[in-house]
């Protein structure tokens, strides 16, 4: 998904590098005919939203991730959207991960930027092949809590213990950037474009 | 643990790396595109790109090798020179950059890093200084002006103080990119890099003078930085013998420094 507040080239560029078939998509009916669908995201919540809403796009991602069950793949504030509601301008999000997103502690460097360990917290098809404690390219000042220990596929630590991948029936996400994390991340990339939630 | 990062710098010129000595005399390297290639394969944690010519020139960045160079790097890619505005960012970002790097045209329009910051989030705003050690005056308590246009023009800021009102303005880091030590080998300006880490609450980024893998080491412990920038170390004709990432993240490891991992692939 392609819309002003995203990064949605760079994660192009990834999908190209690994020979995976992709469109940078701006409008619904694009969405209505995608197969996998990810949401990249650099900016701040409220725009992201925003941006998403204006565009047309959210109602039919909703109707493709809630209805159909098409995979999804969130990326950085593509992942803290999915929860009820953000600290970030205090509101409230998609909804579809129970919890919240919390901001740092004021004793932490915000944002936090650079690359930090990944340690897995259940196994799960996305994470198969990747490397415990392996090191993702992370941009945040706000981190998720999801309610349901079980939808906390990996953590990091950054002042507190966070959740950095998210799963949940055909919804995954992580808060560090995939397409940014080298050899690592391109590798969650394509274990994504693999993954059958149903099986 | 958050590691701390090696981000190798481009000093661009029509499609080229080059290399300067304190902003000057600058020599050729080799094509962006072909450089950033091989430091994604050496992996490198991070390439900033600046077109050094654009904003003396005023004219726009160099988009066709940013879109080039941003095709073969899945790691951060930062990008600068010649943003003047809101659309330039967006433009720079679209060819595939995540990051923005504003210098003097933040000093001649600040407004701009408080624009860039909430379009597209303060992680997407790297405010980059030139600093200069000119000694502690009456307008300059901490002894340290900013420069601007290629090192060419003091700008009468206090070094501090322009951090601090950078921070403010939404910048998401700041490059502490010291004129006298650029391209010399002698180590980063400690001083000034470990002020500018207390001053504000961003990452900070060390720059200027790394020569040697004892200097990375020390910017990012005696600097208080959370990154340093390197160029010379790995590609510079002037340097006797370069060094490859893994030989640096291995030294740094021996030296205490948290680094991520080099991957056998």
């Amino acid at each position: 998904m392609d819309y002003r507040a995203g990064n949605a080239p760079s994660v192009g560029y990834a999908l190209a590098r690994l020979g995976i078939e992709h469109e940078l998509v701006t409008k619904p009916d694009q969405i209505a005919a995608a197969d996998r669908i990810i949401l990249p995201g650099v900016g701040a919540a409220r725009a992201t939203l925003d941006s998403l809403s204006e565009s047309g796009l959210l109602e039919s991602l909703t109707s493709r991730v809630r209805d159909d069950g098409v995979p999804f793949l969130g990326i950085c504030i593509g992942l803290q959207i999915l929860f009820e509601h953000s600290e970030e301008g205090d509101i409230s999000c998609l909804g579809w991960v129970p919890g919240h997103v919390r901001q740092f502690p004021s004793t932490a460097r915000v944002p936090q930027i650079g690359w930090n360990a990944v340690r897995k917290r259940r196994p799960h098809p996305l994470t198969a092949d990747f490397p415990d404690g392996g090191h993702c390219y992370f941009v945040n000042s706000y981190y998720a809590v999801p309610d349901q220990d079980d939808d906390v596929l990996a953590s990091t630590e950054y002042e507190v213990d966070f959740c950095s991948i998210v799963a949940r029936d055909n919804i995954v996400a992580t808060q560090f950037h995939a397409e940014k994390s080298g050899p690592l991340g391109l590798g969650l990339l394509t274990a994504f474009v693999d993954w059958d939630p149903a099986c | 643990m958050l590691t701390k990062r090696l981000i190798a710098c481009f000093d661009v010129i029509d499609g080229r790396v080059t290399k300067a000595q304190q902003f000057q005399d600058n020599i050729d390297v080799a094509p962006a595109e072909e450089l950033a290639q091989r430091l994604y394969e050496d992996q490198i944690d991070e390439i900033v790109f600046y077109d050094i010519t654009a904003s003396a020139q005023r004219r726009k960045i160099d988009l066709d090798t940013v879109r080039r160079v941003a095709q073969h790097v899945f790691v951060p890619f930062t990008v600068g020179g010649g943003i003047r505005s809101v659309d330039d960012m967006f433009e720079v970002l679209k060819a595939g950059a995540e990051k923005i790097s504003v210098d003097s045209m933040a000093v001649r329009n600040p407004d701009i890093i408080r624009q860039g910051a909430a379009a597209f989030g303060r992680q997407c705003v790297v405010l980059s200084t030139q600093v200069k050690c000119v000694g502690v005056s009456n307008g300059l308590p901490s002894g340290y002006e900013v420069y601007i246009d290629g090192a060419r023009e003091p700008t009468g800021m206090d070094a501090l103080d322009w951090v601090r009102r950078g921070e403010d303005l939404g910048a998401g880091e700041i490059v502490v990119n010291s004129i006298d030590r650029d391209g010399t080998a002698a180590g980063y300006d400690l001083d000034i890099t470990s002020a500018v880490a207390d001053a504000v609450n961003v990452p900070v980024i060390a720059s200027g003078g790394a020569g040697d893998v004892e200097h990375i080491a020390d910017g990012v412990t005696k600097g208080g930085a959370q990154a340093s920038i390197i160029s010379s170390i790995l590609y510079s004709p002037r340097f006797e013998r370069n060094l490859g990432v893994r030989e640096l993240k291995d030294a740094l490891t021996a030296l205490g420094v948290p680094v991520r991992p080099y991957l056998d692939v």
